[in-house]
């Protein structure tokens, strides 16, 4: 087995607040390999963009890694130099933040961002940067990029916007692209064009992928494994057919159940009941229990890790067969 | 990412709508007990009040009464000096004026004319503000106007203008309460409009909602629904404004006062003893000006204090 | 861009308008022109015959117009005191209002566009705390009494620098100026520093509020993601961005530098228009204020103008904006 690209082993992000310390991530654990695209999806607050953030180490203060380690391509890089992190962010790793109408600094034109980019992190003269430049505008679907790469950011449009923003992720081909919510800020006419877009690049170049998303029909139709996350923890991951069609954890089953079918034999959608639990309250045991219609004593107490069945891997205590026992 | 920092308890950030009525509830005075600098502006402040309102108790003598002053006791320095003389603790001026005695009768002038140039400030612009966001269309376009030229010159500027025009009007019959009244005037019409502004904006937000619409179709007269249901949204940016400006208004007074456009000699506010003490600044007698200028100096710190303190505690985004 | 501007330039001559009918309102109404020519003793016949050789009889309007004509040909009339055309003086005293106002002005912007930077981004250091507080205490000081203090402090104790006054000038043309002198140049420090402190003050707290409120946005964010070196961005994209608001504020701030240079010539007795100005509204000298208020609103306006199109010219989106809505 090769390396993968994005290893995470046991990431941990703490927040210190006046009222202690909070732990916004708590023991994350996943790989990305070669020309994967790895869906993380959630509700707001469970993590996923911060998991995002600690890759690139640009987690704002005062929230820092407390601990785990993060490997790119077997090197691992949490514990770099802020220079050296620097150096890896835009070249090896290419981010896609959410609103792309505020992702662009509207005093400059967008080539002098492309080409600024490029020069950050390639050797090349300012006249190649910028062919580079118009080659990056045309290969995301830019019409007419050698005009358009003058044009300010608010010339264009939302949709054309984005294309742009990920022209700036992966200027300098990178192995990895962080896609956090692309489409989230788009109209739903455009955000099939922006994932197709990655999901091309990303298997175009190789690139693995790590798309952080609440939207479950982007997951299912573009990734090839998915991490559900919960309270800041991974709740369960696996390949995403098995995932979407037969969800372990009773968080992802509650989830899949808010997806709606063409077909519609489900006569209602499912809902989960309450409410994700604040940072500053997340209940002893599992952090889902007090939702949870499944919930058993261990689940109060004792935490449960992730345990694999089958393709997938999940962290409940129904599928631990020690507790299973005692349940039953 | 927009998430990214979501964690709860850290984003201080309040919610907008009806925030005046709650910050005043508790989230102001909690904050209040824990900002040392706010307290300490706030007493300062408070100290200030009460020896200006209390000067007649507290002074050797009545400074603007040319009766009690001795020219025997002309230019004492300070008490703890070698020559310094009792009763004089701050020394005395060359008419032997008792310097702390005219620093307290000062500063009753000095924040009488504050506050009053303040209110008078706050009462146009409120009823201006309101008149143009109630009624909107010619009015509004009219009193927008006007605010926006008049806000491209600087408020000393206009006081001065207006002090200029009303001393010739009254072809320089001025005695000292009508030079305080032209003071509060002068200052009142320098600093208006930003009230105006503040309160046009509430009103333009409020007029939209339904119960004003309510109040309307039930007949309430328009002066009534703005007195009662709209100006309330606006008293807290208000507030902020008016506790600014006051520092704004004393330097006002003092500034015009120090220009010799101000009160006279002979009813001294903090400028105005400014003003005298600057001529004797070379040969010697440092008192004279320097305790008032003191005085002066720390009142407007700390008025600042206290408005800045305020203007972040009620609103970040006043700024 | 050519109707935005068209735009704008009708609304400064509505303003200067505006403010020469309040001018003109003044000059002819708050003092009465016939009492400071005539002696007192004058005959009410020979009031009668001036009254008709200035014009007073003609119609209001009549007289605006012939006002603002001769303002227009900078004739403001005689001052009440001096005896004097008040264009005359007035022009005499502009170059070095101008010297002091740009001076102060140049002062302002440069330690108050570094210190703000720096407060910025190094927002919970030592110094730049320090540096927040002794801006507080600057904007809180009156100007005049920073100015005398300076005196005392320079002039009385130390005798470094003279106490007042504009030192030698040179004439150039009918411009004098104190930039070409040793006296002149020392004469010069002062009264800048005074003038400048608060537009320094201010400047510095408004390139600090809005420098923490750039790097907050998520296009920095999106540069730090894209591996930028933190010099570009902070003195590339943050500083670029926070400048173009702070220019603007800046540019605005030199017409009321000229303003309070009425408070700073009044302390170090420099021999600009504040000073003729102070000194017209103590002497009541209707025509000079008159036209100071002209003369200075021309200067404002004109300022507001030229900052106005230039922020158009430097931010792209009001730029097509404008030449969208042409």
């Amino acid at each position: 087995m090769t390396e993968p690209v994005l290893s995470v082993r046991d990431l941990r992000v703490e927040f210190d607040s006046r009222r202690g310390t909070l732990r916004a991530i708590d023991g994350v654990s996943f790989e990305i390999a070669r020309g994967e695209v790895l869906g993380v999806v959630g509700e707001s607050g469970a993590g996923k963009s911060v998991t995002g953030a600690a890759v690139i180490g640009l987690i704002d203060p005062p929230g820092r890694i407390a601990g785990g380690e993060i490997k790119l391509s077997g090197r691992r890089i949490d514990d770099l130099p802020p220079e050296e992190l620097r150096r890896i962010r835009g070249k090896r790793i290419g981010v896609i933040f959410q609103d792309p109408l505020t992702s662009l600094n509207p005093l400059y034109r967008i080539g002098d961002q492309l080409t600024e980019t490029i020069r950050t992190h390639l050797p090349l003269s300012p006249s190649a940067a910028r062919q580079r430049a118009i080659d990056l505008l045309a290969e995301v679907g830019i019409p007419a990029p050698e005009k358009r790469i003058d044009a300010y950011p608010h010339e264009f449009s939302g949709g054309m916007r984005q294309r742009v923003v990920i022209a700036l992720a992966i200027c300098a081909e990178p192995e990895l692209i962080i896609a956090d919510e692309p489409t989230t800020a788009l109209d739903v006419s455009v955000q099939a064009q922006i994932i197709a877009l990655i999901k091309r690049l990303g298997r175009d170049h190789g690139t693995a992928v790590m798309l952080v998303t609440h939207d479950m029909g982007v997951i299912a139709e573009t990734c090839d494994r998915v991490a559900v996350m919960y309270s800041g923890r991974i709740a369960e991951i696996g390949p995403v057919r098995d995932v979407v069609q037969e969800p372990l954890h009773p968080y992802a089953k509650g989830l899949m159940g808010a997806i709606p079918t063409l077909a519609g034999d489900a006569p209602r959608l499912a809902q989960i009941p309450g409410a994700m639990p604040r940072l500053s309250a997340i209940p002893p045991g599992c952090a889902f229990h007090p939702r949870c219609d499944y919930a058993f004593g261990r689940c109060r107490i004792e935490r449960p890790e992730p345990l694999q069945h089958g393709t997938q891997q999940v962290a409940c205590h129904l599928f631990d067969a020690h507790s299973t026992e005692h349940a039953a | 990412m927009t998430e990214m920092l979501a964690p709860d308890g850290l984003d201080p950030a309040t919610p907008r709508a009806g925030w005046a009525a709650r910050a005043l509830d508790s989230d102001v005075f909690y904050a209040f007990r824990r900002s040392p600098l706010a307290i300490g502006a706030a007493i300062v402040t408070l100290a200030f009040f009460a020896v200006a309102i209390f000067a007649p108790l507290l002074a050797v003598q009545n400074p603007f009464d040319p009766a009690q002053l001795e020219l025997l006791n002309s230019r004492i320095p300070p008490l703890w000096s070698a020559d310094g003389q009792a009763p004089f603790l701050l020394g005395s001026d060359e008419q032997g004026r008792d310097v702390l005695s005219a620093i307290l009768y000062g500063l009753r002038i000095s924040l009488l004319v504050g506050v009053l140039g303040v209110g008078l400030a706050a009462a146009i612009g409120i009823v201006l503000g309101l008149v143009a966001g109630y009624f909107g269309g010619v009015i509004d376009t009219v009193i927008m106007r006007i605010a926006d030229v008049q806000l491209t010159f600087p408020a000393i500027l206009i006081a001065l203008m207006i002090d200029g025009v009303v001393k010739s009007a009254l072809s320089n019959r001025l005695d000292e309460r009508t030079m305080l009244a032209v003071l509060v005037l002068s200052i009142g019409l320098s600093f208006w409009v930003q009230y105006a502004r503040t309160v046009r904006g509430s009103v333009m937000v409020e007029r939209t909602k339904d119960y004003v619409a309510a109040a309307q179709l039930i007949g309430l007269p328009s002066w009534t629904i703005m007195r009662r249901h709209v100006l309330p949204n606006a008293m807290g940016p208000v507030l902020v404004i008016a506790t600014i400006n006051l520092a704004l208004a004393i330097l006002t007074e003092a500034t015009l006062s120090f220009l010799g456009s101000g009160m006279p000699e002979t009813m001294p506010s903090l400028g105005t003893l400014i003003r005298i003490g600057n001529n004797y600044l070379f040969s010697g007698e440092w008192w004279v000006i320097a305790f008032p200028g003191l005085a002066l100096a720390t009142l407007i710190l700390a008025i600042n204090l206290l408005g800045d303190w305020l203007r972040d505690a009620l609103n970040p985004k006043l700024r | 861009m050519l109707a935005f501007t068209l735009r704008r330039v009708l609304q400064a001559i509505g303003v200067m308008i505006v403010v020469g009918a309040l001018s003109f309102t003044m000059f002819r109404f708050a003092g009465d022109p016939i009492s400071q020519i005539v002696s007192q003793d004058a005959s009410s016949a020979e009031r009668a015959e001036i009254r008709k050789s200035l014009g007073l009889d003609d119609p209001v309007l009549v007289q605006f117009g012939r006002y603002f004509i001769n303002a227009a040909r900078f004739d403001f009339g005689m001052s009440y005191r001096f005896r004097e055309p008040v264009a005359k003086l007035l022009l005499e005293r502009m170059p070095a209002t101008l010297e002091l106002a740009t001076c102060a002005t140049v002062l302002a912007m440069t330690l108050g566009i570094l210190l703000g930077v720096y407060t910025a981004l190094r927002r919970n250091s030592f110094l730049a705390t320090l540096l927040s507080a002794v801006s507080l205490i600057g904007i809180s000081l009156p100007t005049f009494l920073i100015g005398i203090l300076l005196i005392y402090l320079f002039a009385v104790v130390l005798g470094w620098l003279p106490s007042y006054g504009r030192g030698d000038t040179v004439r150039l043309g009918w411009w004098t100026t104190g930039l070409l002198t040793t006296s002149g140049l020392k004469s010069l420090i002062m009264p800048s520093i005074t003038l400048g402190l608060f537009q320094m003050t201010l400047i510095m707290r408004l390139v600090r509020a809005e420098m923490l409120e750039v790097l907050r946005t998520d296009y920095i964010r999106f540069a730090r993601a894209r591996g930028l070196t933190t010099r570009a961005i902070h003195f590339g994209h943050a500083l670029k961005n926070t400048l173009v608001p702070v220019i603007t504020v800046a540019g605005l701030q030199f017409g009321s530098v000229i303003a309070f240079a009425i408070i700073t010539e009044t302390v170090f007795q420099w021999p600009g228009m504040g000073l003729l100005f102070v000194q017209a509204v103590q002497n009541v000298d209707i025509p000079i204020m008159a036209a100071y208020l002209l003369v200075v609103s021309l200067i404002f306006v004109t300022i507001n103008l030229i900052v106005d199109i230039l922020y158009t010219l430097v931010d792209p989106r009001l730029h097509a904006g404008a030449a969208r809505r042409t």
